[in-house]
């Protein structure tokens, strides 16, 4: 089908002897939000650096839009159109909110002067504030390094690039582990905003309740290998039976096979 | 209410309670200094009612008539090419570097820079401290300056690709650095002095000169911090390498630049220093690069990286110049202006941290 976003095939990641992620087939749809859920060191974080190009894969095809990508890094990966707020956030303490959200990317003035061109705060200073707009997100003052802000905040800065730049994916590694409730509550607003935008979303996340709330399917990692993918809008599946997947105790036919090994 | 707040998402921040700058602090420990120069110059009784700061002659001349503007002038003067010096290690630092190799590459760049700003004739005749024949003899000034400048530009590449590509600690490497220029400066002439430069060569340290150069590259060089695009980048490598490197910036390239910049600031003062001296030596410069480290720590910068700023850097110089000539105001010697300036660095820093907790 042509509204296939991203489709990994036989996505292979080994460190050394560790075997961290083994020939994941995943297929990603237009404007559909995933999750993908497993134990600690299932494989989840790694399955995401494969497709950003943060790290480069041991084997295996990743096609995105319908054309197969090699990423070099993570800038060529955001520069197609993937937006990844990672699990340890890349953000600059010292930078304040809109030199964070452009980091990279700034918008300039005076390019003839190479590396000494100037920085156009105003126009970066109007897109901060409106791609925060449409997050919602509470900060007091954008002008404040970020140093001194809550983890929610952080991390809301971190999702708000996602939301400042339209990208063709965007992929969170557990945004609201270490976030309070209120904090938790603001990221996943973020999140139904960009369904309702269209835009296709892969959620790392532990927390049932939020990926029961959220998402159309379930991807569920165990020991590096995929053992579920559920579609829980349509199919009667239950947190109880997730849970299940991830320990262990069951896991879908079609996957036992290579799961048996 | 949305007008005075820069707050979004329902939270409103009043404008008027920013964050008090840090270069206020400073600003107000350099005023405070001062005051206490000026009570000490009316306490102490072999003083006799002297004033540090103001005019007691009653020779109002003009603006500054109120104040002694031959001390204000010597002040600056004094931490000028220093100053200099310190505008490119606050780069460094900014970037969570550190840049040792200041101060000899000031005496290197001296001396090759003033090999070729050398005049032919001295009184009618030779120069008797001549390095070269007479074809570098008499250069235009443009030449020696475009050599010392390139040599300075040369030493820092070599210390950003150490560290950038070779992954050597900047301590490490400008370090070995520190040693290589200092032998690069007593081998240049072997050992001799430079001296008798061209009319245009001693121009450029004549006089007020180091003020003016301090001040105009003071002034690009905060521009360029707050407003480029290089600035930025300065900012974000030192405040977190990885996430810049993850935001698509060339961390290694820029690091390269950064100590270029910095190494060439360091020859430029090399050429002011020789030129005010009207001869380079090689033992020119010591100690230059810790006074240049001490005045960017004076100023606030953060060793770990990602904060300071030029203003806070000219701000520490002016802290040092006035306990220099303060000290020599009250007619203590310098063994007592060493303990003073180290006590005030440590007192900058723990002053610092103290304010950097209380605020988070
Ligand atoms: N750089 C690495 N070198 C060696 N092993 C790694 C590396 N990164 C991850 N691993 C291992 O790969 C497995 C999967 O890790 P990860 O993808 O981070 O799990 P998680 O599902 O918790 O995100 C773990 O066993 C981990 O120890
Ligand atoms: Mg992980």
């Amino acid at each position: 089908m042509s509204d296939i976003i991203l489709e990994t095939k036989g996505l292979t990641k080994h460190y050394g002897g560790v075997h961290a992620l083994n020939d994941a087939n995943v297929v990603l749809r237009d404007g559909e939000h995933i999750a993908v859920m497993g134990d600690n060191g299932a494989g989840k974080s790694t399955f995401v650096r494969q497709i950003t190009g943060v790290e480069q894969r041991t084997s295996g095809q990743i096609f995105f839009g319908g054309k197969e990508v090699n990423f070099a890094g993570p800038i060529d990966a955001r520069e197609a159109g993937i937006e990844t707020v990672f699990q340890t956030l890349a953000l600059a303490d010292e930078l304040n909110v809109p030199d964070n959200l452009f980091l990279g990317r700034e918008i300039t003035r005076f390019d003839w002067l190479g590396p000494f061109r100037f920085l156009d705060y105003k126009a970066m200073h109007e897109a901060t504030m409106a791609g925060l707009e449409k997050t919602a997100v509470k900060i007091p003052n954008v002008k404040n390094s970020i140093r001194n802000m809550s983890g929610g905040q952080r991390q809301c800065v971190a999702i708000a690039r996602t939301a400042t730049f339209a990208s063709k994916l965007t992929i969170m590694d557990e945004p609201t582990a270490a976030l309070g409730v209120q904090e938790t509550a603001q990221v996943e607003n973020i999140i139904r905003t960009l369904k309702a935008q269209g835009q296709p979303l892969i959620l790392v996340s532990h927390n049932m309740r939020q990926v029961f709330d959220l998402v159309d399917r379930v991807i569920v990692f165990r020991r590096g290998r995929i053992c579920a993918d559920l579609d829980i809008k349509n199919e009667d599946v239950s947190g109880e039976d997730v849970v299940a997947y991830i320990t262990g105790a069951k896991t879908q036919p079609q996957f036992e096979d290579e799961n048996a090994a | 209410m949305t007008d005075n707040s820069d707050g979004i998402g329902g939270l409103t921040f009043d404008k008027s309670k920013r964050t008090w700058p840090n270069e206020m602090n400073i600003f107000l420990a350099l005023v405070i200094i001062v005051v206490i120069f000026e009570i000490l110059g009316q306490l102490l009784p072999h003083m006799r009612g002297q004033s540090f700061l103001f005019d007691t002659k009653d020779r109002f001349d003009g603006m500054f008539g109120l104040f002694n503007v031959a001390r204000l002038q010597i002040i600056i003067l004094q931490v000028a090419i220093i100053g200099i010096i310190a505008l490119g290690v606050t780069q460094v630092i900014i970037t969570a570097g550190i840049d040792l190799s200041s101060g000899p590459l000031v005496a290197a760049t001296a001396m090759v820079a003033m090999s070729f700003g050398q005049t032919e004739l001295v009184n009618g005749n030779p120069n008797p401290k001549a390095l070269f024949g007479t074809w570098a003899m008499d250069l235009p000034v443009i030449v020696p300056v475009v050599i010392g400048l390139s040599f300075g530009a040369m030493i820092g590449a070599i210390n950003g690709t150490f560290i950038a590509y070779l992954r050597i600690p900047p301590f490490i490497a400008t370090l070995g650095m520190f040693l290589i220029c200092r032998g690069i400066a007593l081998w240049w002439s072997s050992g001799n002095p430079i001296s008798f430069p061209t009319d245009s060569y001693a121009f450029i340290g004549s006089g007020m000169m180091p003020v003016v150069w301090f001040i105009l590259l003071a002034v690009l060089f905060h521009i360029i911090m707050t407003r480029t695009l290089y600035g930025k980048h300065t900012y974000a490598i030192g405040s977190n390498e990885d996430a810049a490197r993850m935001s698509g910036i060339n961390v290694r390239r820029h690091k390269i630049t950064v100590y270029m910049i910095a190494s060439m600031l360091a020859a430029f003062a090399g050429i002011v220093l020789s030129s005010k001296a009207s001869t380079a030596q090689a033992g020119m410069g010591e100690f230059y690069e810790l006074f240049a480290i001490a005045m960017a720590v004076i100023g606030g910068i953060s060793l770990t990286g990602g904060r300071g700023s030029i203003i806070g850097t000219v701000l520490g110089a002016m802290v040092l110049g006035v306990i220099r000539s303060g000290f020599t105001f009250i007619k203590l010697d310098g063994s007592y202006q060493l303990m003073a300036m180290g006590s005030i660095i440590i007192a900058a820093v723990v002053l610092d941290q103290y304010r950097q907790k209380s605020r988070t």
